[in-house]
């Protein structure tokens, strides 16, 4: 008896259509479809792809919640052994959707899913910790390679065999620690480790720290009555109705809002699109995590110069580093080029 | 300072009419050893137990391990500040029974820990499962504060531990083990081409069940200072009792420190290894920072190129490891770091609550929070329902058929700073 896979692309890979189709609803077929032919020939007959699941990315993208659900029910009855996706290759949004499928169908089923990524996809940073995704190229001419690599990591999984090293298995490392006996006691190691350090050797760190970003702050403004202050916040304050569909948690992107006009951020205007925290209060009255109140008192007093016109907003809540890292260098290129003196930045 | 190690391998213990050695069996008269921790007004109850290797047998919940030692040879007794005179020891000749260790069990505060299992998949994780125990288990008189609790028990543990190591006094060792610290006028002339070397020994002293002692003096009390490692292996160094097990050094990892044995293996070889700075972990940060400016101005003073650093316990501590390895660092002591990992269960989280990129070199000594099973024991030796309210342990940990689902942080001695095991972790 072979295992059952269902197999999930997008639509492109789905012969569907490009960029045009992106927002393509999902979509259950029985079988194969694409890149699916190649995986069944790579399983050798130990295992079939029994269905195929399709969604557009940009309709992934934008209704997640909706579409993770109705896709996952559409998995749930194929009954599946495992789950694959992809491959993704460099695709950013085909690799953050089959991440995210990929997560709910192993909390969810319980099963076994294997996803496959070029390393700097940004679906890797975000969903590494959850699935294992194996390292192909940035392009579908690397789809030979890719598909042997997620076959056999996906059989060796479903046979319940301990999986290897990164290396030894060809997965993307997963950033997840975990307890080896080694044939040394610590104390030998250490005093080992110290001798070639010392004499210029090479040697290996059992545990390699994790690096902080520290930023020196600016010097400070001279004359604050001239400065352009604006406002950026990871405490999720968005228009009613959160039009840029900001997510909860793990946000993707950020939204960029116009204070034209606006002399306060009131609750009948605005609300918070962040998952982490009781949202009472600040939905009371957003200003308590956007101050566009007090700033446009200090902007009447001749404190500052002037509120910026436009805000910036996020959720900072589980958002991958990566994620954070890219929002804040585009919005400071943003910040620059209107010429804004002065940020603040406010969380929750 | 010279130091010989006369070391009895004790392969097996046995109740006995008299305490003694005989071929390999510590044989112990239960009464002498009831009588003996009997005289402290402290105590309502005690019990003593034996726990042998492969036993089906469960010990629960551990308070610290000591290994039976006495001096043959000096003038001060095993243990100073504790149960001897206060005078200097690491020097003349100490026996030891290899093999043999006192276990002491008690309810000193509510949260509860430390498991050695003597069979099955725990025993992988502490030496102690390894080792003829001998178990005390001992009920406090109503009304005690928990401070004199802990000192009562402490004191049982290492009086019990002299008294079995003295019923052997006199017969020939097994093997002679002869260590040196030499006075630093010689110390830092030694082996001229070889790069010096020094030990920072980092100290919990967070409070309650997070102490150590040396000389019998608090450690938390301690500036940094200089200790020779024969003093090490004559008891100078004592633990305050546990509670978080994984990574408290017992008293038996002090006296049997692997990373003063390995160093003193290299030495000669690879390094010239100088001496023993022995350092504390106050939860201040004025502490933090005195303690970790002054150990490492004493390195500099010693002169050496390198310091092998290893921290005691985690989270807060954390910031002091760091703090000894960036000072040092900076002032161009090369370092090499022992920690444990506290990853989450999963092993996706941060490891260390504090990091820093001059921390280049680090030996870990596994995640602690990784689960593990522990099958039912048909004995159990101290007090079984505490594996619910073990640090580690969580609500319904002990399950219906005996078995308890623990992290690692509940096993004693599993994630030992000291390097005393041969675990490690990868990034996977």
């Amino acid at each position: 008896m072979s295992y059952r896979i269902v197999h999930y692309i997008n639509q492109f890979f789905a012969g569907i259509g490009g960029e045009e189709k992106a927002d393509y609803k999902p979509e259950a077929r029985e079988g194969v479809v694409g890149p699916g032919q190649a995986l069944n020939a790579a399983f050798k007959g130990r295992a079939e792809i029994v269905g195929t699941v399709i969604c557009g990315d940009s309709y992934f993208a934008e209704h997640m919640a909706e579409a993770s659900a109705e896709i996952l029910e559409m998995i749930r009855k194929f009954s599946p052994d495992a789950v694959i996706a992809g491959p993704a290759f460099n695709a950013g949004r085909y690799g953050t959707a089959s991440g995210a499928v990929l997560e709910l169908v192993s909390r969810e089923l319980k099963i076994p899913v294997v996803g496959g990524m070029y390393p700097e996809n940004p679906g890797v940073e975000l969903y590494r910790k959850s699935a294992y995704i194996v390292r192909t190229s940035d392009s579908a001419r690397g789809m030979g390679p890719a598909v042997q690599g997620m076959a056999a990591l996906a059989l060796k999984l479903l046979d319940g065999e301990k999986i290897g090293t990164p290396e030894e298995e060809g997965y993307i490392e997963r950033g997840l620690r975990k307890n080896i006996f080694l044939d040394k006691v610590g104390g030998e190691r250490a005093a080992e480790m110290l001798a070639r350090k010392l004499r210029g050797e090479p040697f290996k760190t059992e545990y390699p720290m994790p690096v902080f970003d520290r930023v020196a702050p600016n010097p400070p403004i001279l004359d604050m009555k001239k400065a352009v202050v604006a406002l950026v916040t990871s405490g999720g304050i968005v228009p009613k109705g959160n039009p840029d569909h900001i997510e909860a948690s793990s946000a993707t992107h950020y939204g960029e809002y116009s204070l034209e006009g606006v002399l306060t951020a009131d609750a009948d205007h605005y609300e918070t699109a962040h998952g982490g925290y009781d949202p009472t209060y600040a939905n009371k009255d957003p200003n308590r995590v956007l101050p566009v109140d007090v700033l446009r008192q200090l902007e009447k007093e001749g404190v500052i110069g002037k509120l910026h016109e436009k805000y910036y907003s996020t959720v900072g809540n589980g958002t991958s580093v990566a994620n954070a890292k890219r929002f804040g260098e585009e919005i400071v290129g943003k910040l620059k080029k209107d010429g804004v003196d002065a940020v603040i930045v406010t969380s929750t | 300072m010279k130091l010989e190690l006369h070391k009895m391998q004790i392969k097996s213990m046995a109740w006995g009419a008299k305490t003694g050695v005989k071929d390999g069996v510590l044989s112990v008269c239960k009464e002498d050893v009831l009588s003996l921790v009997k005289t402290d007004p402290n105590f309502l109850k005690v019990e003593v137990d034996l726990a042998l290797p492969g036993d089906k047998t469960r010990i629960i919940p551990v308070k610290d391990v000591v290994e039976p030692r006495c001096k043959l040879e000096g003038k001060n007794g095993i243990f100073p500040g504790m149960i001897s005179d206060v005078e200097t020891v690491g020097y003349g000749k100490t026996l030891v029974l290899e093999g043999a260790a006192v276990v002491t069990c008690g309810k000193v505060v509510g949260f509860q820990e430390g498991i050695i299992d003597m069979s099955g998949p725990a025993a992988d994780y502490t030496p102690f499962a390894h080792t003829c125990n001998l178990v005390l288990v001992v009920d406090p008189v109503e009304g005690l504060e928990r401070h004199d609790y802990e000192a009562s028990l402490r004191i049982a543990g290492l009086k019990v531990a002299e008294f079995l190591a003295k019923s052997a006094a006199g017969m020939p060792a097994d093997s002679v083990e002869a260590y040196e610290a030499k006075p630093l006028k010689e110390a830092m002339t030694d082996y001229p081409g070889l790069p010096k070397v020094a030990y920072l020994y980092m100290l919990q002293s967070q409070g309650l069940l997070h102490d150590t002692y040396v000389y019998g003096v608090d450690a938390k009390k301690i500036l940094p200072t200089l200790i020779n490692f024969t003093e090490v292996f004559d008891g100078a160094i004592v633990s305050g009792n546990c509670v978080s097990a994984c990574d408290k050094n017992s008293t038996y990892y002090h006296l049997n420190n692997p990373i003063i044995k390995a160093m003193a293996a290299r030495h000669g070889k690879d390094y010239n290894f100088v001496g023993v700075i022995i350092t504390n972990e106050n939860v201040t940060l004025a502490d933090k920072k005195r303690s970790s400016s002054y150990a490492v101005k004493l390195a500099q003073t010693l002169g050496v190129d390198g310091l092998l650093i290893s921290e005691e316990g985690f989270g807060n501590p954390d910031a002091d490891l760091i703090m000894n390895c960036r000072k040092a660092e900076n002032a161009g002591i090369r370092t090499v770091l022992v920690t444990d990992e506290y990853a989450g269960r999963d092993g996706a989280s941060q490891s260390l609550a504090d990091a820093a990129k001059e921390a280049d070199a680090v030996v870990t000594a596994g995640n602690a929070n990784e689960i593990i099973i522990l099958p039912a024991m048909e004995k159990v030796i101290g007090y079984p329902t505490y594996a619910d309210v073990i640090a580690g342990g969580f609500q319904g940990s002990l399950r219906q058929d005996g078995s308890i689902e623990v992290e690692l942080q509940a096993i004693t001695g599993a994630t030992s700073e000291l390097g005393f095991t041969r675990i490690s972790a990868i990034t996977i």
